[in-house]
């Protein structure tokens, strides 16, 4: 294992939805030992845990927290308010999240956030390492863009947080899933990453990715 | 071996569509218009017609049971249903009366999928916050399905006034008004849709269709663990059907490119293209091409996902009322037939089944 790589193979993933199952399903297949957690009690969403997501354990949302370092928060994006704002100190906080008037209904806060939602969510959950990741491929590039490291033709997906050994993590995440990962920044970055920015949607190489948010891509 | 019994039938949000030289239509012109598609639908031997529901400058179909009533005094076999009813924002018992009535005026024909629906406009047209999409459909489809299968009704929510012992007319007789659960991929409403016993329309409008074998083996675990036997399953795609597939996708394409580019600017999707349509039309959700090629696609993902009904949201966009006559033409008199030929040893819940849950007894005469 080079440096700085971990062995830790831990994930929770907050919301057993579309997305959340989606990545879990991933994340078994890569080798991590997943706790995944819905609304309310882990028997809701044992039988879809079992069927879309076999081998991931269905928990509580506090005993999905207290199993790992680092959380996918995936849960629609006009709820992650109801969580207590310490629940996730001191973790890898990976904000897999949109937010999609459509769906969440109008948001003053999160409509207007200058710098995305993530800075948003960062500011709710004050004691967590947010990173902004896992939201701008669509939930089937998920299932069948994944390839091993080195392949060509990989999917690239974007990193973006102010704590650096946050993004390294998440960014390990990434590549043990399947995907290039590349570092795209600090946290306020982040719009690049959401729905009608250059990103989203949009299956690029790590080449492609890294130049959109070059220096030169920046000031342009 | 008896023929399997599917259900081939044609979904339409009622777009504005253009004449002949590119203008947009008057509504009313419009309106009719799907009247008399859905009249020829009936005649080239198509099982269904199901209007979807929308409060858009672009689609006419906010009123769904008004055209369904219109098309019901000018056809006789063909069921005529919704696709969907954006069931959050209407009040479950004047779904009832309107849907209980279109099916004593079409002798039994009326037929309903609900959903919480994709779009939301109508969340803020009737009143309600998007905050409660949850809540809202769970709590008006118990309503629903209380007022289908078991009068009088004693209830109470948190969304409308309580029922007491109360009877709505007119009574349905038994098996009548089957009434599916669209759903667009969530994993609980999948599950939700098998508590009820009700049967599940997947929407599929993109990616490949296999995707949804699992969320389809879900439901089939859930409708065991609630202890309801097997029940249908259905999918709506897109599609427009010609005499050839380079016809069908000259027709096609320019109408689906602008109404995905507007979908694009709205949700802040990627911008439609050329490889992306020719990508879903070969492995995706698009169902365009010849009848040979549209029925061979039909069929197989039928099979694939072990479906008993597939909708066919036929011609997505604009596309003008004579080219809409033309592919229902060959949908109901080349593709469904060929479809129902590839498929002759199809094992799968029959569509009867679905009414089988549905019915209630009739309110006591005084």
């Amino acid at each position: 294992m080079p440096s700085g790589e971990s062995g830790d193979r831990r994930l929770g993933i907050v919301g057993a939805g579309r997305v959340g199952t989606t990545i879990a399903r991933a994340a078994i297949e890569a080798g991590y030992d997943v706790a995944i957690s819905g609304s309310g009690a882990a028997d809701r969403i044992a039988l879809i845990v079992e069927v879309l997501a076999p081998g991931a354990r269905p928990l509580s949302t506090d005993e999905v927290v207290r199993h790992a370092d680092l959380i996918v928060l995936a849960v629609p994006m006009h709820r992650f308010r109801e969580l207590p704002r310490d629940l996730f100190a001191g973790k890898i906080l990976i904000d897999a999240m949109n937010y999609w008037e459509e769906i969440d209904g109008v948001d003053p806060e999160l409509a207007s956030a200058p710098a995305g939602t993530s800075v948003v969510v960062q500011q709710r959950f004050q004691s967590a390492r947010v990173v902004k990741s896992l939201n701008h491929i669509t939930y089937y590039k998920f299932d069948e863009g994944r390839l091993p490291h080195g392949a060509p033709g990989r999917i690239a997906m974007a990193a973006i947080g102010d704590d650096r050994a946050a993004v390294a993590a998440v960014m390990q995440l990434i590549d043990r899933l399947g995907f290039d990962a590349v570092d795209a920044g600090p946290l306020d970055a982040g719009l690049a990453l959401e729905p009608n920015g250059p990103v989203f949607g949009v299956s690029y190489s790590a080449d492609e990715l890294s130049a959109l948010f070059s220096p030169a891509a920046s000031s342009a | 071996m008896t023929t399997p019994e599917l259900e081939l039938g044609l979904d339409t949000f009622g777009y504005i569509t253009v004449d002949e030289s590119g203008q947009p239509l008057p509504p009313d012109v419009v309106i009719r218009n799907y009247v008399e598609e859905a009249v020829l639908a009936d005649s080239v031997g198509i099982d269904s017609f199901n209007i979807g529901e929308h409060y858009r400058p672009d689609f006419m179909d906010s009123a769904a049971h008004v055209m369904l009533a219109a098309i019901a005094g000018r056809t006789k076999r063909i069921r005529l249903g919704t696709a969907v009813t954006v069931l959050s924002t209407q009040d479950p018992v004047r779904v009832y009366t309107n849907f209980a009535t279109l099916d004593a005026v079409s002798n039994g024909r009326a037929q309903l999928v609900v959903g919480r629906g994709s779009l939301t406009e109508s969340f803020p047209l009737f009143g309600f916050d998007l905050a409660d999409y949850e809540e809202l459909f769970e709590e008006k489809l118990d309503l629903l399905t209380r007022l289908l299968r078991d009068q009088p009704v004693t209830w109470s929510g948190k969304f409308r006034s309580p029922l007491v012992n109360q009877y709505v007319t007119p009574a349905l007789p038994k098996g009548h008004l089957p009434t599916w659960v669209g759903v667009g991929g969530s994993p609980q409403s999948v599950v939700r849709a098998a508590r009820y016993g009700l049967p599940l329309m997947l929407a599929v409008i993109g990616g490949p269709p296999g995707r949804f074998a699992p969320l389809v083996e879900l439901y089939k675990r859930a409708l065991d663990a609630y202890g309801h036997k097997p029940l249908p399953i259905g999918m709506h795609s897109h599609g427009y059907v010609a005499r050839t597939d380079e016809e069908a996708v000259a027709i096609q394409w320019p109408y689906w490119e602008e109404t995905f580019e507007q979908a694009a600017r709205e949700r802040g999707w990627a911008s439609p293209t050329m490889a992306r349509f020719q990508a879903e039309r070969a492995s995706g959700s698009l169902y365009i091409g010849s009848p040979e090629t549209v029925a061979t696609k039909i069929a197989s993902m039928m099979r694939l996902l072990g479906l008993s009904r597939f909708d066919l949201a036929y011609a997505t966009g604009r596309v003008p009322h004579k080219q809409r006559l033309a592919t229902i033409e060959l949908y109901g008199r080349e593709v469904i037939p060929r479809v129902r030929e590839l498929l002759a040893d199809h094992r799968v819940p029959p569509i009867s089944s679905s009414y089988a849950s549905a019915g209630v007894a009739a309110q006591p005469h005084a």
